[in-house]
């Protein structure tokens, strides 16, 4: 069974990201277990996909936040998938779905995921990673580590290093006065 | 100068340490080149024309003389002893080796600098007034505002991924010294009516290929705001901005196309949600911070020296520098003194290892042991005793660095060019090189007075071509190098776009065409006004026929526009 990162460490995983390649429309017949569909599938089925049970939906990168608002309660994971690494527009969407919408559950980067971006990802609201399978999961995971100090607030730390720490303290220290 | 605290050195230092494993990655195949080069990006480092540049980042132009000289010993270690002064007020070294950037990084971070996002489609360096904390006309001291958006802006993982570059520029003082109307965001200080202090907020100016003055999208922002306000800037830019075509992701682009009013109401939207959240900065924090910006211990001196008076009445030259290269300083007795980068027969905004470390002992024996850089790419000492001019002055000069051209036509501003630069369409050093070669006589320059010529060798700017009261650009027509040359622009309050004069010249003729446009300035001037008033004053015609009048091709062009006037 595939691996991602989740809560900072490497579990089994069970979802199946359902994607609308090669010719596929959103009416294509479903496979049975735990789906994570995308948003235009929601948006067509919804119905359909609540009565099969545990059910997730993706967004692209230019699927807005704002069209999931209200279902969020539904999904057992949301996930935001990036087509290219180095295109952040999903970052944007992901401290949305935390802050904005107040979205509690699993937020999972699915896509072009690699480790030199998971610092930022998890800093944004991501709890799992689905790292692209040709890349070592572990390595990745030790990326979640790559900083111990971060200036500014963000999701996972909504305070600012500002007015979480004394920097007068830190700073009369050096000075010795 | 702000001193790093333990947690601003635990930054750097980790930075260092993630770079350094990363271009191991690289090295052994494990990073792709794709993949690697966003990264080697927001530390800096292109892969460029001869060889690897490193991008130094010099936050909002400060530096410490220690600094200065850790920048010369590393120019000579890992390059070739000397390093380029950029318009963003950082410092590239043009021939450093990939795999030992990670090593000047861990040398940087042990004087408290670093390349964190000098390049790359992220928030780049914060740019301010290089007279900031000195200018008379000042209404806040940027620099503390500078560095809490710099600690803001590094790392923020929203943002490390824009659709493009992101660059932001502050403004303290009445005149507009950090060419706001040209940033991607530009925040220029106002009071209001209630005597608080605050920013006018200008979104969507820039250069490069579509060049756009900014819009200002909200009058007054309480300095408290900025943090936020920016944030949600560049979350509709983020969320809005184009990522199918690098020409068109500035946030510029999206302004227009939506339209200043409608963004700023998106961007008010935005903010309405996070206003008053824990970014906003509070007065404890920029307290801290500010204190690291206080005033020197200047000594009580007269407003004016009778040594400074009597020397500058006794030597010409040194009158002469004073008068272009000395600037008023708000403390009686002091000035600030611009260190010219411009000297003939180098590139503008070089300078060698021996001279960084001439320069910092100059800091520190006379002006606190700091100096400013200039995006007109020179270094300033901020606070020289009007006593200490004269023997500045006899030591600048023997170290090359005492050229009394600050502001006039041979203070060129420059990017490294085809000589160096893989995105360049043509060189602009040498077209620098032979203009003032022909403008050499310094009565000369004198008599023209203040002008502005900025050059770039391709459309991305770095030379600020559109802001130059004469712009120089290099084309590439059928794989050769052209030069096509605007006037009218101008940075300031008043900024304002160059326009092409007509079609692009060879290289061998510019210094000619440029000397026919202060022909006609010569000649059109009335008292006290500048190039730049009598190009506004007469528009492009006259300069055009000057230039083209006798060119069979260039000639058609003017009289075509001259037919339809």
């Amino acid at each position: 069974m595939p691996e991602i990162i989740k809560d900072r460490a490497i579990v089994t995983d069970d979802w199946v990201v359902v994607r609308l390649d090669e010719g596929k429309s959103v009416d294509m017949a479903l496979p049975q277990g735990k789906l994570i569909v995308p948003l235009s599938m929601w948006l067509s089925r919804r119905d359909e996909l609540i009565s099969r049970g545990e059910v997730g939906v993706w967004l692209s990168d230019t699927d807005e936040p704002e069209l999931v608002a209200q279902d969020l309660h539904l999904f057992k994971v949301v996930a935001v998938d990036f087509p290219k690494f180095a295109v952040g527009r999903g970052y944007s969407t992901a401290a949305l779905l935390r802050t904005r919408y107040g979205y509690q559950g699993e937020l999972r980067a699915i896509g072009d995921v690699l480790r030199d971006q998971m610092f930022y990802l998890a800093r944004v609201g991501f709890d799992a990673f689905s790292v692209r399978p040709d890349r070592s999961i572990s390595d990745a995971l030790q990326a979640l580590n790559d900083y111990s100090v971060t200036y500014q607030g963000s999701v996972a730390q909504t305070q600012p290093l500002f007015a979480r720490v004394n920097r007068i303290a830190a700073d009369e220290r050096q000075n010795g006065s | 100068m702000y001193q790093y605290d333990e947690y601003d050195r635990q930054i750097v230092r980790e930075r260092a340490a993630q770079f350094k494993d990363q271009t191991r990655r690289y090295f052994a195949g494990q990073l792709s080149e794709d993949e690697y080069r966003p990264l080697r990006l927001q530390n800096g480092l292109y892969i460029q024309r001869h060889a690897p540049m490193l991008r130094i980042a010099v936050p909002y132009g400060l530096l410490a003389s220690k600094q200065l000289r850790r920048l010369a010993s590393i120019s000579r270690k890992y390059d070739r002893g000397y390093g380029h002064f950029t318009t963003r007020q950082n410092l590239q070294l043009n021939w450093p080796e990939v795999a030992r950037v990670p090593d000047i990084l861990e040398e940087l971070a042990e004087v408290e600098m670093h390349a964190i996002q000098t390049s790359g489609n992220c928030i780049r360096n914060i740019t301010t007034d290089p007279y900031a904390g000195i200018a008379t006309d000042e209404l806040i001291d940027p620099r503390p505002l500078c560095e809490i958006l710099r600690q803001w802006s590094t790392f923020h993982p929203e943002f490390a991924y824009l659709p493009r570059k992101f660059k932001i520029a502050v403004n303290g003082a009445i005149e507009d010294r950090a060419v706001t109307y040209l940033h991607d965001i530009g925040l220029h200080v106002l009071k209001n009516q209630q005597g608080e202090l605050g920013f006018r907020v200008i979104v969507g100016g820039g250069m490069g290929r579509t060049p756009v003055i900014g819009k200002v999208i909200r009058e007054f922002l309480p300095w408290q705001h900025i943090l936020s306000y920016c944030d949600a800037i560049l979350r509709i830019y983020n969320r809005y901005g184009r990522r199918d075509n690098p020409y068109k992701a500035r946030i510029k682009i999206l302004v227009n196309a939506i339209g200043p009013e409608k963004f700023a109401q998106q961007v008010e939207a935005e903010w309405a949600h996070i206003k008053d959240g824990p970014t906003t900065i509070t007065q404890a924090e920029y307290d801290r911070v500010a204190a690291h910006f206080k005033a020197p211990p200047y000594a009580n001196l007269a407003a004016v020296d009778a040594g400074f008076e009597k020397s500058k009445k006794d030597n010409t030259p040194f009158a002469k520098w004073v008068e272009r290269n000395v600037r008023a300083h708000r403390v009686p007795g002091y000035a600030a003194v611009t260190l010219s980068l411009k000297k003939p027969g180098l590139a503008p905004g070089d300078c060698t290892a021996d001279q960084m470390d001439f320069v910092a002992s100059l800091a520190d024996q006379y002006s606190f042991g700091e100096l400013r850089v200039t995006h007109e790419q020179n270094l300033v000492l901020s606070d020289v005793a009007q006593s200490d001019l004269f023997e500045v002055w006899q030591k600048a000069r023997d170290a090359g660095l005492a050229t009394p051209t600050i502001g006039l036509i041979n203070d060129i501003i420059c990017c490294p060019g085809g000589d160096f630069c893989d995105l360049a369409n043509a060189k602009s050093i040498p077209i620098a090189a032979a203009i003032q070669t022909r403008f050499e006589d310094l009565d000369y320059q004198h008599d023209i007075g203040n002008i502005e010529i900025n050059i770039s060798g391709c459309m991305n700017s770095c030379g600020h071509h559109h802001v130059g009261h004469i712009g120089i650009l290099g084309v590439d027509k059928h794989d050769e190098e052209w030069y096509q040359i605007s006037i009218g622009g101008q940075q300031g309050l008043s900024a304002s776009l160059g326009k092409v004069i007509g079609p692009s010249f060879a290289a061998a003729d510019v210094p000619d065409v440029i000397e026919k446009l202060i022909s006609v300035y010569l000649a059109q001037r009335h008292v006290d006004e500048l190039f730049i008033d009598v190009v506004e004053r007469l528009g492009l015609e006259l300069f055009q026929k000057a230039v083209y009048g006798e060119r069979t091709r260039g000639g058609r062009v003017a009289e075509r526009k001259v037919a339809n006037a």
